[in-house]
């Protein structure tokens, strides 16, 4: 393994889980150090600053949640929740505590990988100071420097909120937003809305963007917690 | 030797009269001919034995006759302290019934059975203590001289001459375990008494000149061997029946005897019982009431009421029959209870009334047949039992007064006729006619006055001489027999319409109070309104007061009705209605148990146990002794026991059917997911290993298919997981609907974007108006209603079917709909498709297994909604799952910004 590739932090107290994504992880070139409780992780991480972290949220010496708080005071690579836990409120807090995604077991493998290369390219895209303009997936194209958006070449006519939106879920492309986190971009902090204000822009905005809303291709909705923007 | 085998039926009466629920206690009698022949010293002796065999013995009452070898035995015994009863100034030492129960030894020893107890003591004879310590499970020894024996009472009385009251019923003797008769000669009875070992000397002397005489003793001594004897042979035959002996059985005799109000039936009564004993059959005592019936409290009623009480008391069935005619009625009854011996009364009628009437006794003869008739002459009881509630009829002065008017009336116009010139033949029927009036309206008594009268006026004022009587009016005395006799006819005859009116009106209140109480008690329900309405009917029926006590469980009778009744507010009443019902008797007021009480206390007897007791104070008390109304008030009380029975039944049964279905459904989910867990991990165990000992000649392809089957099978055993965790969550109420206002086409994309994996090879048409507005629902529950529904779908249908999601406002309320062209639900079915663990027999074949589960995920997060979901067929084929929610509050208006006209900032 070259000491370049980019060094992954797995937080798992079970075993088999550890072997299992510490071999897929491996399999693809990742450099992997595992730990089996909150303490081990916080020291191995101010040793050795992981790339990207893996956390399980029930881990047997400290609750999940204060393991992630306490690496966001000073870490900024990503951190994907990885836990058995599946209730929305559970995934909200996780995101809102500076999470930067949220899996639940029992999980694919696969899908675990997408995920990991996801965060770390948002993470390398934060790290250079001027990043692309231009984003796109699939048929969609949104050119952030000329504010044009368009599908199959065909330019959307967007109203300024459903821009704003648009462009939020584009910086964290791949990424899943709490509903309070969309309300505090879009509408600034000190907005009064509730969340369907969201539910009903995010619905014009997919009748615009999408060739079937009801089947969403590129806004997706994760119930109870928020929206993401598809990436790959 | 097929004559061997026990007679079934024996067996069976053997085995009822052994296994009566729990042990009763043995009684053993030490029975004597007169006081003296050391019975109480027997008895002693016989404790002092079973003291050294160990058993926990205890006097409860000896009489203290003070005889000092009696004494010197009573040592060493432990003795209960008799209890002190005050009567009228007098202390009476009795014997203490609730001590000795409470105390409870193995045997206890209880002096003169026959004993009659002091006022204010539970029972009134001392058999009836006895009787309940042997309920108890104590065995008892007690002491009898044979006068006490009610069937023997009048022949002992005859013999002696001295009529002895303190009887104890035959049944009572009957049931005793063990008779041991202590004898001692005459002679040496005598020098006893002599030598005042039996009474004290001033009291031996006399009794030596009355009762002890020698004649006496030897009659009374030989009357009890017999008893003994007789006794002794029914053990014997007891025990060769048990035994199967091979002789024949005898065929049971069954004796008859018909009772009426004459003082003569008690006689007959004991004859009767003397044969039935002396037969070995059982025997019914019947009276017969002429229809229609006498006045309700007549005398001869209450007669033969108490006559029949007699019979029952020694031992009879009894039967009251009504029919017009005596003889028919008897021998229908007769022959319809296989009865083989008629026991009859000889005629008192004069000797003339039988020549032209006949008598009973011979109609009885010409019609009895096959059945023997056996005439016994009747004769006055000696210890007439008095008449309590004899009434003396008032005599109705007004009913004369206005019998004078009438004959003042008469006089005016046979006045005026004479002053017409009519003959004195009119003027006589004038009379007549008066005295006909006056008998049909007042009565006998005042019809014959007025007939007396009015020949008298007759006399005086219409025929001459006027104004005084005259012998040659001698003549007139058929008219006075005319007139008496028309009196008497008219004034029977309708005094008998009268009576037969009464009877009528009396039996139909009675029937239409039973109808009513049947009437109230079935229509209504639970134990609470059955015993308020009971309680009410029974108040209106016996005119009076009513108490209701039942017990529920182990405990003691609770009061359920009547609280405000004096018949709570003495306490003596709670234990009166506790002892019915530990007894199943009837007692309190009026009756031989417990008559302190101020009400009578009636059993409610179910056909499984005693539910409780009824109490009932009437204002006119005097109503309960007549057999009618006892019978009434019986017939109420099994009326509302079975009822009450009906309705614990009732709901018994309901909470049995809960618990089937509790168990059923627990069943299910035990068998569901033991199959439905194992089966995925069985295969995936089975692949992983089949893949771990590769001998690498299986190729590539089957590695990927078995890798295939482990995906596939863990995939379905987290789905599965999934929703026994959701079921248990919602059921844990856990999962209470977060409710905010929702775009429907975003959580269908959402539950479409989970499901994308099962419905990839269905067609799914989505058919939401773009412009439908927002809803008000839990958008993580709905999804999963929406995934669930859309799972089913796919597993239940063939590929290639179509799924349509559709979704309309229709008034207040939201209906989302969910409907596929496959096969649709099995007939039948439609609503069990959505209970718990419900799976659909013709599944796909390459299709997914299922829990059973999603449906009822779904139709406890739709009434967690307050929405209702409807499984269905369509008719043009296939299933259709349709749910309604509530949507009758308006959603928030969200005010859209616009396009920019430049769209570009």
């Amino acid at each position: 393994m070259s000491s370049t590739s980019p060094l992954i932090l797995l937080i798992d107290d079970e075993k088999p889980i550890r072997r299992l994504v510490h071999t897929s992880l491996g399999g693809e070139g990742y450099r992997v150090v595992e730990a089996e409780t909150g303490k081990d992780a916080i020291q191995l991480a101010v040793q050795q600053p992981p790339d990207l972290v893996i956390l399980d949220l029930g881990l047997p010496d400290m609750d999940g949640q204060a393991v992630l708080s306490q690496l966001r005071e000073w870490l900024r690579a990503p951190i994907i929740i990885l836990s058995a836990r599946d209730q929305e409120n559970q995934k909200i807090t996780a995101l809102d505590l500076g999470a930067d995604d949220y899996l639940t077991k029992p999980f694919s493998t696969g899908e675990l990988l997408a995920r990991v290369r996801v965060a770390l390219r948002h993470a390398a895209q934060r790290g250079t100071d001027s990043p692309s303009p231009v984003f796109s997936v699939g048929e969609l194209t949104v050119d952030m420097g000329t504010r044009r958006v368009a599908v199959r070449e065909t330019e959307i006519r967007l109203t300024p909120i459903e821009y704003k939106l648009l462009t939020t879920l584009v910086r964290n492309a791949g990424k899943v937003l709490t509903h309070r986190f969309l309300l505090d971009e879009v509408w600034g902090k000190n907005h009064t809305r509730e969340n369907h204000y969201l539910r009903v822009f995010m619905a014009s905005l997919r009748r615009k963007i999408e060739t079937d809303s009801a089947q969403p291709r590129y806004l997706l909705t994760e119930q109870g917690v928020g929206y993401r923007l598809a990436y790959e | 030797m097929d004559d061997a085998r026990p007679n079934p039926d024996a067996l069976l009466a053997r085995a009822t009269a052994l296994d009566d629920g729990p042990r009763r206690g043995r009684l053993k009698i030490f029975f004597g001919y007169a006081a003296g022949v050391g019975k109480t010293y027997a008895m002693l002796e016989a404790a002092h034995r079973e003291k050294a065999d160990g058993v926990d013995v205890v006097i409860g009452y000896v009489e203290p006759h003070g005889r000092p070898e009696t004494e010197a035995l009573v040592q060493g015994l432990e003795v209960l302290p008799p209890r002190p009863i005050n009567y009228r100034g007098v202390t009476l030492r009795e014997f203490d019934l609730d001590a000795a129960l409470v105390r409870k030894p193995t045997l206890i020893l209880v002096d003169e059975l026959a004993h009659s107890n002091a006022e204010g003591l539970r029972h009134i004879k001392r058999w009836q203590d006895v009787d309940e310590l042997l309920n108890a499970g104590i065995d008892v020894y007690t002491t009898l001289n044979v006068q006490h024996v009610e069937s023997l009472n009048d022949v002992i009385a005859q013999i002696t001459g001295v009529v002895v009251r303190e009887t104890l019923p035959d049944s009572v003797l009957e049931r005793a375990d063990d008779i041991e008769l202590v004898d001692l000669t005459p002679e040496e009875l005598t020098d006893r008494l002599k030598e005042g070992k039996v009474y004290v000397p001033q009291q031996a002397a006399r009794a030596l000149q009355h009762y002890f005489q020698k004649a006496n003793l030897t009659a009374l001594r030989e009357i009890s061997l017999r008893q003994v004897a007789q006794r002794l042979r029914k053990d014997v035959d007891a025990a060769r029946k048990e035994k199967a002996a091979t002789e024949p059985w005898a065929t049971n005799e069954r004796l008859l005897v018909c009772v009426g109000p004459s003082p003569t039936s008690a006689k007959l009564i004991r004859t009767a019982k003397r044969m039935a004993t002396a037969f070995g059959a059982e025997w019914l005592a019947v009276a017969i009431e002429p229809k229609g019936g006498g006045s309700s409290l007549s005398v001869a009623r209450q007669n033969v009421a108490q006559h029949l009480r007699l019979a029952e008391r020694l031992g009879a069935e009894t039967h009251t029959l009504s029919g017009d005619s005596i003889s028919p009625t008897l021998v229908e009854f007769a022959v319809s209870r296989n009865v083989t011996k008629i026991v009859v009364g000889k005629s008192s009628q004069p000797r003339w009334k039988r020549l032209l009437f006949g008598t009973v006794v011979d109609a009885i003869l010409d019609r009895s047949g096959d059945i023997d008739v056996y005439i016994i002459r009747g004769e006055p009881d000696r210890t007439p039992p008095p008449r309590p509630f004899q009434r003396s009829t008032p005599v109705a002065w007004g009913d004369y007064l206005r019998a004078a008017i009438v004959v003042v009336i008469c006089g005016l116009v046979g006045w005026l006729s004479l002053a017409m010139q009519l003959t004195v033949a009119n003027i006589v029927m004038v009379f007549l006619l008066g005295v006909a009036l006056v008998a049909a309206r007042y009565g006998r008594g005042p019809a014959i006055a007025t007939a007396v009268v009015n020949v008298l006026v007759f006399d005086f004022f219409f025929v001459p001489p006027y104004l005084r009587f005259a012998v040659s009016d001698a003549q007139y005395l058929i008219t006075f027999a005319v007139m008496l006799t028309i009196g008497i006819i008219i004034s029977t005859l309708t005094s008998r319409i009268k009576d037969q009116l009464g009877a009528a009106r009396h039996l139909q209140q009675r029937t239409d109070a039973l109808f009513r109480l049947t009437k109230q008690l079935t229509e209504v329900a639970g134990p609470e309104f059955l015993i308020r309405t009971a309680g009410q009917q029974l108040q209106t029926i016996f005119d009076g007061e009513a108490a209701i006590f039942v017990r529920d469980g182990p405990g003691p009778v609770q009061l359920r009705h009547g609280e405000n009744t004096s018949i709570v507010r003495n306490n003596v009443n709670g234990t009166v209605a506790q002892w019915v019902t530990d007894h199943d008797q009837i007692a309190g007021l009026g009756t031989d148990t417990l008559p302190n009480a101020t009400a009578l206390f009636v059993p409610l007897i179910g056909s499984q146990r005693t539910l409780g007791a009824i109490g009932i104070r009437s204002n006119d008390f005097e109503r309960f002794t007549d057999p009618d109304q006892g019978r009434l008030l019986e017939t109420c009380a099994s009326l509302i026991a079975l009822s009450l029975e009906r309705d614990q039944s009732v709901i018994e049964a309901s909470e049995a059917k809960l618990k089937v279905q509790a168990e059923e459904l627990r069943n299910s989910l035990l068998n569901s997911i033991s199959h439905d867990l194992r089966t995925p991990l069985a295969v995936i165990a089975a692949a992983s290993s089949s893949l771990l000992e590769d001998s690498s000649d299986q190729s590539e392809s089957s590695h990927r298919e078995i890798l295939q089957t482990i995906a596939d099978e863990s995939r379905h055993l987290a789905r599965l997981v999934e929703n026994l965790l959701d079921m248990t969550r919602l059921e844990a109420g856990a999962a209470a609907p977060k409710k905010q206002w929702h775009v429907l086409e975003e959580i269908v994309g959402s539950a479409l974007a989970r499901t994308r994996r099962h419905l990839n090879k269905h067609i799914v048409r989505v058919g939401i108006p773009a412009n439908f507005p927002l809803v008000l629902l839990d958008g993580v529950l709905m999804e999963q209603v929406i995934v669930n529904l859309l799972e089913n779908a796919a597993r239940y249908t063939p590929a290639g079917s179509e799924i349509d999601i559709r979704a309309d406002r229709i008034e207040t309320t939201v209906e989302f709909c969910v409907s596929d062209n496959g096969p649709g639900l099995p007939r039948g079915s439609e609503s069990q498709v959505l209970e718990k663990f419900f799976r659909g027999q013709a599944a796909i074949a390459d299709s997914r297994r299922g829990v059973g589960l999603g449906l009822a995920i779904c139709q406890a997060i739709i009434q967690a909604h307050g929405g209702k979901i409807v499984a269905r067929n369509r008719p043009s084929g296939g299933a259709e799952f349709v749910i309604t929610l509530p949507a009758d509050q308006s959603p928030p208006h969200v005010l859209l910004d616009e396009v920019p006209h430049t769209g570009e900032g």
